[in-house]
């Protein structure tokens, strides 16, 4: 069995200036425009954005997933299984390669918004668990079938031996999400990246998909990168977050930080915008203007400027926002920013 | 006191299982979608409908627009006149004209609007089809429209795909007020859009309620959503009303052990929440309306359950200002919201 180390300091996963283009007809869709992050071992990554921001085309480039006409056209996906040991850069590799193949799956695990995109209508549950198991230890007949059992169960699936002989479709939603959240673990991957898995369902049942997640995690040091639009999902569960907005990562912080220090006008801007649960009622919201530019119509400068309240002319149209360094692991692509250390000085 | 503008009592829709050609004669087994549901909505309020997925909140709005007949049950709506009409026995020129009154957004903005068809085409289509508007008086009149929803007027002659999300959801909404309406039933309208252009879309929604003096009944299953939008609150759980009650007594004090159980699981944007809530894991799935629990439906899920909530079912019944259907309304004190932000400070 493998050891996982639990609360590591070091880095798994470090994605640098990663770029996906879409080379259509109509144009080049710049769908993730140089993103950046990190994920600690044994930590959870949210990343967050609206719809259209990149995250599934960002998580598709970390698993070598990329579909025509997309294209990893720059930076780097350094994977780093071993404390002590080499950093793979996975953009290098074809996502066809047996390394990759090596890697996904067994290394990399994934689950997604749509259950039913994942879970084969011709395969049992079963048969698909299977694959999963022998992917990562050679084991006889019967003994796959007994982890794959047990993998059901671990997720919380009632009478698991008559489910793993079940088909997909014959699952209620939050069963299959269950069954792929097993498949996947199966395989005791050290990296589980998950795509909106809770999107679809009910807040009971997400609720309980939540937890177990994070159970897992705790028994097994797993790394998890979490896709969401939700940000309340994102204050139960994240370690850190990534903002994302038009390909970019524009904030990335520990939680608290994400939520009650935001340095990037967007974040600010969307936490404003969430009506709360324990708000009064009747009082309006405040809303972002405009909407998310199309991918073709990119706005100079900072991409978020045309809707920023914090927008000052002659700056943020003219000069695209580097990561400012704000304080130790809290970086945002802002003009009016300053870094940490100049901060201090001034 | 304001008039009621709709009253809903023991509606029933129930869908037979099969489709209707299996016309045998014993125990055709039935979804009993919506079950004996009855609520009453003031002229001017917004009323909202929650409850996890397949509880029956679409089925009802459908019976109310008339998509298909109520299995029983009677729904008074008091129209402009003054006059009385119970909307499931309207047929004809009355129901006609009753409906052009009650008007209905959709949840998928991208669904219900026809691809084939500019905006002012599917605007102005309700004007046109009544014969109340044609020609540059339609247009006219769609441009104002799409310019109270936040759309440039210019935008007429374009098509749903030149759309984004939100937009499209701001047609479906200007298409639901060609008509004056007076009640609208919103099933879902905000769910799926992003935060940013929900919130411009909430917006919308209120300025128009208080330029027009709109009455809503508003689908929605974001309870944050919900508790910003309304002024009363009804709970459904397998095709049956558990609870009813003022927006803020809901949140502060629920009366109903279903109502907690919802309140618990939603995701809260505030990290420092997390380990001062507490939480109400939900056993086991919802019921099947189908073959639903005996007594209480939700006895299978419930932590408070007893002998009673097994054998019979519980009553809507006036409780702490509300109404709720719970054998232990009177006794349990379940946990709201507010207490959670309260803790955290
Ligand atoms: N096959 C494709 N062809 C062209 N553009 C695409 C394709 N797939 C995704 N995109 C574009 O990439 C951008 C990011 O998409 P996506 O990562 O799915 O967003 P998110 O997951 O954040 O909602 C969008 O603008 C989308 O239109
Ligand atoms: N046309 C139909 N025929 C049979 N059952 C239906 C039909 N439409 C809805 N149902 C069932 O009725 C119940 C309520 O559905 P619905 O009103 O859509 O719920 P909600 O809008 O609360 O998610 C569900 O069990 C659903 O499967
Ligand atoms: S009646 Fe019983 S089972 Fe139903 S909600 Fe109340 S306590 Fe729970
Ligand atoms: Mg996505
Ligand atoms: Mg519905």
């Amino acid at each position: 069995m493998r050891q996982i180390p639990m609360r590591e300091p070091d880095t798994l996963l470090e994605v640098r200036d990663l770029a996906t283009h879409f080379f259509t007809d109509e144009g080049v869709v710049r769908a993730v425009d140089g993103a950046s992050f990190d994920i600690p071992r044994g930590k959870t990554l949210c990343i967050v954005g609206e719809s259209g921001s990149g995250k599934s085309v960002m998580a598709r480039a970390v698993m070598g997933l990329t579909r025509a006409p997309g294209r990893v056209v720059g930076g780097s996906v350094l994977w780093c299984p071993d404390q002590d040991g080499q950093a793979t850069d996975l953009a290098t590799l074809h996502g066809n390669s047996r390394a990759y193949r090596a890697i996904r799956g067994p290394e990399i695990g994934m689950i997604f918004q749509e259950p039913m995109a994942a879970l084969s209508p011709v395969h049992t549950i079963g048969t698909q668990l299977a694959e999963s198991v022998r992917s990562r230890h050679a084991v006889s007949k019967r003994e796959t079938r007994e982890r794959g059992i047990e993998a059901l169960a671990r997720v919380g699936i009632p009478e698991p031996a008559a489910r793993y002989d079940q088909y997909g479709f014959e699952l209620s939603g939050g069963m299959r999400q269950r069954a792929m959240i097993a498949m996947a673990l199966a395989a005791e991957p050290k990296l589980l990246i998950a795509d909106e898995p809770t999107t679809a369902l009910d807040v009971t049942t997400q609720a309980g998909i939540l937890d177990l997640i994070l159970d897992l995690q705790s028994e097994t040091g797993m790394t998890v990168m979490f896709i969401t639009h939700d940000l309340g999902v994102v204050a139960e569960i994240a370690d850190s977050v990534a903002v994302m907005y038009l390909g970019r990562v524009v904030e990335h912080a520990d939680v608290d930080t994400a939520f009650h220090a935001p340095a990037h006008p967007y974040t600010e801007a969307l936490l404003r915008a969430l009506p709360s649960i324990h708000a009064k009622t009747g009082e309006r919201l405040a809303a972002i203007p405009g909407m998310v530019p199309h991918p073709f119509a990119r706005p100079a400068g900072c991409a978020f400027h045309p809707r920023c309240h914090r927008f000052r002319p002659g700056l943020c149209e003219t000069r695209e926002p580097e990561n400012v360094p704000v304080a130790p692991g809290h970086g945002a692509r802002c003009l009016l920013l300053k870094p940490a250390r100049k901060a201090a000085a001034e | 006191m304001t008039e009621m503008l709709l009253e809903i009592r023991d509606l029933c829709k129930h869908y037979p299982l099969g489709g209707p050609g299996l016309l045998r004669r014993r125990a055709v087994p039935v979804v009993r979608a919506v079950d004996r549901v009855s609520f009453d909505i003031a002229e001017g309020e917004t009323l909202s409908l929650v409850g996890e997925s397949g509880c029956g909140k679409t089925t009802l709005g459908k019976t109310i627009m008339r998509a298909h007949p109520a299995t029983s049950g009677e729904m008074r709506y008091r129209r402009a006149d003054g006059s009385i009409v119970d909307l499931g026995r309207l047929d004809g020129a009355a129901l006609k004209a009753a409906h052009r009154e009650i008007r209905m957004i959709f949840q998928d903005p991208n669904g219900s609007l026809n691809p084939r068809l500019s905006v002012r085409d599917i605007v102005g289509e309700p004007l046109r089809v009544r014969r109340i508007a044609q020609g540059a008086a339609l247009e006219k009149r769609v441009a104002e429209l799409l310019e109270k929803v936040g759309l440039r007027p210019e935008y007429l002659h374009r098509y749903p795909h030149a759309f984004s999300g939100g937009e499209r959801q701001r047609i479906g909404i200007a298409r639901a007020l060609a008509l004056d309406p007076r009640l609208v039933v919103a099933d879902e309208a905000v769910s799926a859009l992003d935060v940013s252009i929900q919130a411009q879309t909430l917006n919308l929604l209120s300025d128009l309620k208080s330029e027009f003096g709109l009455t809503f009944l508003f689908i929605a299953h974001d309870l944050s959503v919900v508790r910003h939008i309304s002024d009363r609150v009804a709970v459904m759980y397998v095709g049956r009303m558990v609870e009813l009650a003022k927006t803020e007594a809901l949140f502060t004090r629920p009366r109903h052990p279903y109502t907690e159980a919802l309140m618990s699981s939603v995701p809260i944007p505030d990290p420092r929440l997390r380990r001062a809530r507490k939480r109400i894991r939900l056993a086991g799935e919802v019921a099947s309306p189908i073959n639903s629990p005996s007594g209480c439906a939700f006895h299978p899920r419930c932590p408070y359950a007893t002998e009673i909530c097994v054998r019979d079912v519980p009553q809507l019944r006036p409780t702490g200002g509300g109404l709720a259907a719970c054998h232990h309304a009177e006794t349990l004190e379940l946990a709201g919201v507010s207490h959670i932000a309260e803790g955290a400070e």
